[in-house]
């Protein structure tokens, strides 16, 4: 039976008018009001409705006022009560997009991005200060927090650090040593691994993978504590979160950074020492002092300085990520992903102002 | 209020549930009539949240039987099951709307997901849901955006996004400041007076329960130690039941 039904200019509506029906009904009801003139709507053979019944009922009169005002006559009460509930008469209409022109997001994002910067700057400023006050003043931290934060971040990234570095060193030297044998400078294999990997392998290597095993960690601890309001509780606890949570891993990694460059470094230099002794055919003792001589000492400043600078980057970058989340569970992953990123361009940014200002 | 009980829309026989050794329900026995506001009351920790999820298959009980709309929904198929749930609204008692995405999204949901309605229509009835629960407002927020109260509200007007026949509430007004209580309340009397609804309202809010139960069910340390209207209750001579209502009188 036809459940839509146009005569004199009275429209017809009979039938269930519910979710199942209804995306059918619309597509009739446009149909016929497209060639028909309507002036009175008759909803009295409407035999159940529900809120997707009342929508298109509210469409219906929409299209069929665009002359002149229709009539809508009364249903059976028990249908009259589910129009009345879900009357969307009088309720205002909201904008349903609200996206921006490209030059207004342009500038939001401009702008959104120096909040950032501000706020991370503010952050930092604020982990380096309790940083510096909880060097000596060890009380609104957890007991043993810092140690267990150097096991965590640093023993035990040593083996992925470990093989990382050995691998590094051995490539380097093996895809230099064809070159060196050509022109019989088979000894300059030390100088060249252990500039490389002293200047600058082994702080980016080991810099890059704390960013991606410790930063993660990091940001993603923060931000489910952000999330389940964790932090808002160690606040109501008056303790600072930034002394409780950021503090003890600020000390650890500025503590293990530096011992895992040196450890990299030294492990790398054996990787090549694989090439060199092997293929190369060096003694080790030409081999060793080669290498230490090589090496000068503000090298090695220049190296643990900005060694301990990616850690400190990473740390904050991380908690910043942390810090800022939004939103559930999702929020955290993005955080993390996010973190990650960021601390790697960090990272490699800060190491090439390194190497410009210190050459 | 009904005083000639029909066939009941849910019946629950001998349902057990546990946590792990302990056991939380204990051979629980209801029935919930079409039409009315069942009122399921209790001290905290006594079980009352683990019930709504036994009912609605959302923790498997030991043992037991729940029958809803005329479907034995443990022993059902995975589609049958869908089906009823289609039947049905939820709301948690921490609203549990998905926190990416906003408020509007968030009650498109069910009607993108279960029906072929087209844009306007679905806009439409999400408006008139957000009305019905005063938070015409917040239509673009995002939950984490919305206060524990809005929360709520929001998530009740997404059980409601398919005008389901049994609406769930687990502690609607827990929360709430008492006019936004009082409101949410005459909601449901709507719903059901209107629409035909059939309610299950978790709550200890003894003004609530005066202003909307019809029958009302009560659990003690995970035993149903009543079930009846409000009245019969009160005269049942329970000393629990007693002091769960002398409790709330403070003249």
């Amino acid at each position: 039976m036809e459940q839509i039904r146009c005569s004199e200019g009275t429209l017809f509506l009979s039938g269930a008018f519910t979710k199942k029906q209804v995306p059918l009904l619309h597509f009739e009801a446009k149909r016929l009001l497209r060639h028909h003139q309507v002036s009175r709507i008759d909803p009295s053979g409407i035999a159940s409705m529900d809120s997707a019944g009342v929508a298109l009922l509210e469409e219906i009169i929409l299209w069929s006022s665009h002359v002149k005002p229709v009539m809508l006559l009364p249903a059976v009460p028990e249908v009259q009560a589910v129009m009345d509930t879900f009357r969307s008469v009088g309720i205002p209409k909201v904008k349903l997009s609200l996206r921006a022109g490209w030059f207004e997001q342009t500038g939001h994002n401009f702008l959104q991005r120096m909040k950032v910067l501000y706020e991370s700057l503010l952050l930092a400023s604020e982990i380096c200060y309790w940083s510096l006050v909880g060097i000596l003043n060890r009380k609104a931290q957890k007991r043993g927090s810092t140690l267990q934060q150097c096991i965590q971040l640093g023993y035990n990234a040593l083996p992925i650090v470990a093989l990382l570095s050995f691998i590094i060193g051995f490539i380097l030297s093996l895809q230099s040593a064809g070159q060196l044998r050509n022109f019989s400078a088979n000894i300059f294999i030390a100088d060249l691994l252990s500039i490389t990997m002293v200047r600058e392998m082994g702080p980016l290597i080991t810099a890059i993978i704390v960013a991606g095993r410790s930063g993660s960690a990091i940001a993603s601890e923060i931000a489910t504590m952000q999330v389940t309001e964790e932090l808002d509780a160690l606040r109501v606890m008056a303790l600072n979160p930034i002394r409780y949570v950021v503090v003890p891993k600020f000390h650890a990694i500025t503590m293990m950074m530096p011992i895992l460059v040196a450890f990299s470094i030294l492990v790398g230099e054996l990787g090549g020492a694989v090439i060199a002794l092997g293929y190369l055919d060096l003694s080790l003792h030409t081999f060793v002092t080669r290498t230490i001589e090589i090496i000068s000492l503000k090298d090695l400043i220049v190296t643990f300085t900005k060694s301990t600078i990616f850690a400190w980057l990473i740390v904050i970058i991380g908690a910043h990520f942390g810090f800022q989340v939004k939103g559930g569970a999702e929020g955290v992953g993005k955080a993390t992903t996010a973190s990650v990123v960021a601390s790697i361009f960090a990272v490699i940014i800060a190491d090439a102002i390194f190497s410009l200002l210190y050459l | 209020m009904s005083s000639i009980p029909s066939e009941p829309i849910i019946s629950v026989r001998g349902l057990e549930a546990r946590y792990g050794e302990q056991v939380i329900l204990r051979d629980i026995s209801l029935d919930i009539y079409p039409n009315e506001v069942t009122v399921i009351l209790g001290g905290s920790g006594c079980g009352k949240t683990t019930l709504l999820k036994n009912i609605l298959r959302l923790q498997e009980p030991v043992c037991g039987e729940v029958t809803m709309l005329g479907q034995d929904i443990l022993g059902c198929t995975e589609a049958e099951y869908d089906a009823i749930l289609k039947q049905v609204g939820m709301l948690f008692q921490n609203g549990a709307l998905l926190n990416s995405i906003s408020v509007f999204d968030n009650i498109a949901i069910p009607l993108e997901q279960h029906t072929k309605l087209s844009r306007d229509i679905i806009e439409r009835i999400i408006r008139v849901k957000l009305h019905l629960v005063h938070m015409s407002h917040a239509i673009h927020l995002l939950p984490s955006e919305l206060s524990g109260g809005m929360k709520k509200r929001a998530a009740l007007a997404r059980a409601m996004a398919l005008d389901p026949v049994i609406l769930f509430c687990d502690e609607p007004s827990a929360g709430l400041d008492p006019l936004t209580s009082a409101a949410l309340d005459d909601l449901i009397l709507d719903l059901k007076k209107q629409l035909n609804m059939s309610i299950v309202v978790v709550t200890h809010e003894l003004a609530s329960i005066h202003r909307i139960a019809d029958r009302i069910i009560f659990l003690e340390q995970g035993n149903l130690i009543f079930q009846g209207t409000l009245s019969q209750a009160k005269q049942a001579g329970i000393p629990s039941i007693e002091t769960f209502f002398r409790a709330g009188k403070y003249d």
